[in-house]
């Protein structure tokens, strides 16, 4: 059977910042949609200092459990060739998002529903001196999960997006991404 | 103390022979760089120093699907980074072209390719590109596409210039293009940087280099291919792209 090695992945760099950020990047959720939650937090790197160079990738089931995904999160102006924006109906399940001088993302998106037991939004990490990404994940409930399983509770704690009780009814869920150190996220291998 | 070009290359040097060392006891070809790449001094604080968690035979792994693009995602002009402006950027118009494949030389179909550049005198359209070349009112240096039937993708722009960064004394990137692929699956995801042939800045960059392999860092130069070069109008270029990481048909056909 044929087995092509891979092109090795290289670093983001500083300067994507004209290319990969599209406006409505972190707005997954339809807008003005009932159900919609946000996700935000900082990226830190070894020394607790905010990672202002980050881009965060998100993909998700959407409320109904679907994977399907839908084409327009960079919806285009055929006019000006600039971006419109998401149609403000379909579910995409695609974010994307820099992180800003303090380190911090943010995303409206909506409660992905089953397949997996325990809903989670997965996150791709991409920033200057990261030679190759990271996935991690968002989990937004604790419950019974194999990957849970194999952490210890420590470790665990650092997948759970933990709604914030003092902001808008339990709608904002915390997820910092800490690429080094005490506290180190989980980040997770598929090969 | 700034380190030197001449440290860089002694700790580039070391790696290797370390590195050629663990392949003669028979540690397998490492195709992707290290995360913990002293030489480029940015991984120092951004990699991880725990292992990978492995998520494997998990078939309802949200992972093993990923976002889909379409042609309401790209415009007709996004590909030819020539003709964003009202006038022909400066430079050396190039053709870049290639195959997006996965591992077992299938093609990628229907997947949003995107690109990024400086421009031919080595200036970024980034701000906090501060490197005293001139920008080019002409040349923004981005492009998107999605790759066709055969999992085939081109762009034509202009052969981006070398530049300077503060890694050590006297760095130079290479002239290089990033790209950014997506797969079937998002754990195909690969963002990497494609050079050009005979660049005599290419032993030395600490960010090529991290690809240790000999054969994996060959996979990321270009070749010039005359077929492609346009009569009167641009030169060519053929970087074909090999995907990694597992997609659920993957996992159905049971690889
Ligand atoms: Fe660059």
């Amino acid at each position: 059977m044929t087995y092509l090695p891979p092109t090795p992945s290289h670093t983001v760099g500083p300067f994507y910042g004209y290319a990969l950020p599209f406006p409505g990047g972190g707005d997954i959720a339809p807008r003005e949609h009932p159900d919609a939650i946000t996700l935000h937090g900082y990226v830190y790197d070894g020394a607790g200092e905010p990672v202002p160079d980050a881009i965060v990738e998100f993909w998700q089931a959407g409320p109904d459990g679907s994977l399907a995904g839908a084409p327009g999160s960079m919806r285009r102006d055929p006019v000006t060739g600039g971006f419109l924006g998401r149609n403000g109906v379909d579910f995409t399940g695609f974010g994307r998002v820099p992180t800003d001088a303090d380190g911090h993302y943010t995303v409206r998106t909506l409660p992905p529903g089953a397949p997996s037991p325990v809903p989670y939004i997965s996150v791709c990490v991409f920033a200057r001196g990261l030679t190759h990404h990271l996935f991690t994940r968002a989990y937004l409930a604790e419950g019974p999960d194999a990957l849970f399983a194999s952490l210890t509770p420590e470790r665990r704690a650092t997948l759970i997006a933990r709604p914030e009780p003092n902001r808008d009814s339990n709608r904002t869920h915390r997820f910092d991404i800490r690429l080094q150190g005490e506290e180190e996220t989980v980040f997770l291998d598929f090969a | 103390m700034t380190p030197t070009q001449s440290d860089i290359d002694g700790e580039l040097a070391e790696i290797r022979a370390d590195y050629e060392k663990a392949r003669a006891a028979g540690t397998p070809a490492a195709h992707h760089p290290p995360r913990d790449f002293p030489p480029y001094r940015s991984s120092l604080l951004r990699h991880p120093q725990q292992p990978l968690v492995a998520v494997s035979g998990d078939p309802e792994a949200v992972e093993l699907s990923g976002p889909v693009f379409g042609h309401t995602d790209v415009t007709e002009l996004d590909h030819d980074l020539t003709r964003q402006h009202a006038a022909e950027p400066l430079g050396e118009r190039i053709t870049v072209s290639g195959r997006l494949l996965d591992s077992a030389g299938r093609p990628v179909r229907g997947q949003l390719v995107e690109l990024w550049q400086a421009n031919a005198s080595g200036r970024y359209a980034h701000q906090r590109d501060q490197h005293p070349a001139p920008l080019d009112p002409n040349f923004t240096g981005v492009g998107r596409g999605l790759t066709g039937d055969d999992g085939s993708y081109s762009f034509t722009t202009i052969k981006p210039g070398a530049y300077p960064w503060r890694n050590h004394e006297n760095a130079w990137r290479p002239a290089h293009i990033h790209f950014s692929l997506f797969g079937t699956a998002f754990t195909q995801r690969l963002v990497t940087q494609m050079y050009f042939p005979g660049d005599p800045l290419l032993a030395y960059d600490p960010i090529l280099q991290s690809v240790t392999d000999d054969a994996a860092r060959a996979r990321l130069v270009a070749a010039y291919d005359h077929s492609l070069s346009r009569p009167e109008w641009s030169l060519g270029y053929r970087w074909d792209i090999v995907l990694d990481g597992p997609s659920a048909t993957w996992i159905e056909e049971g690889r």
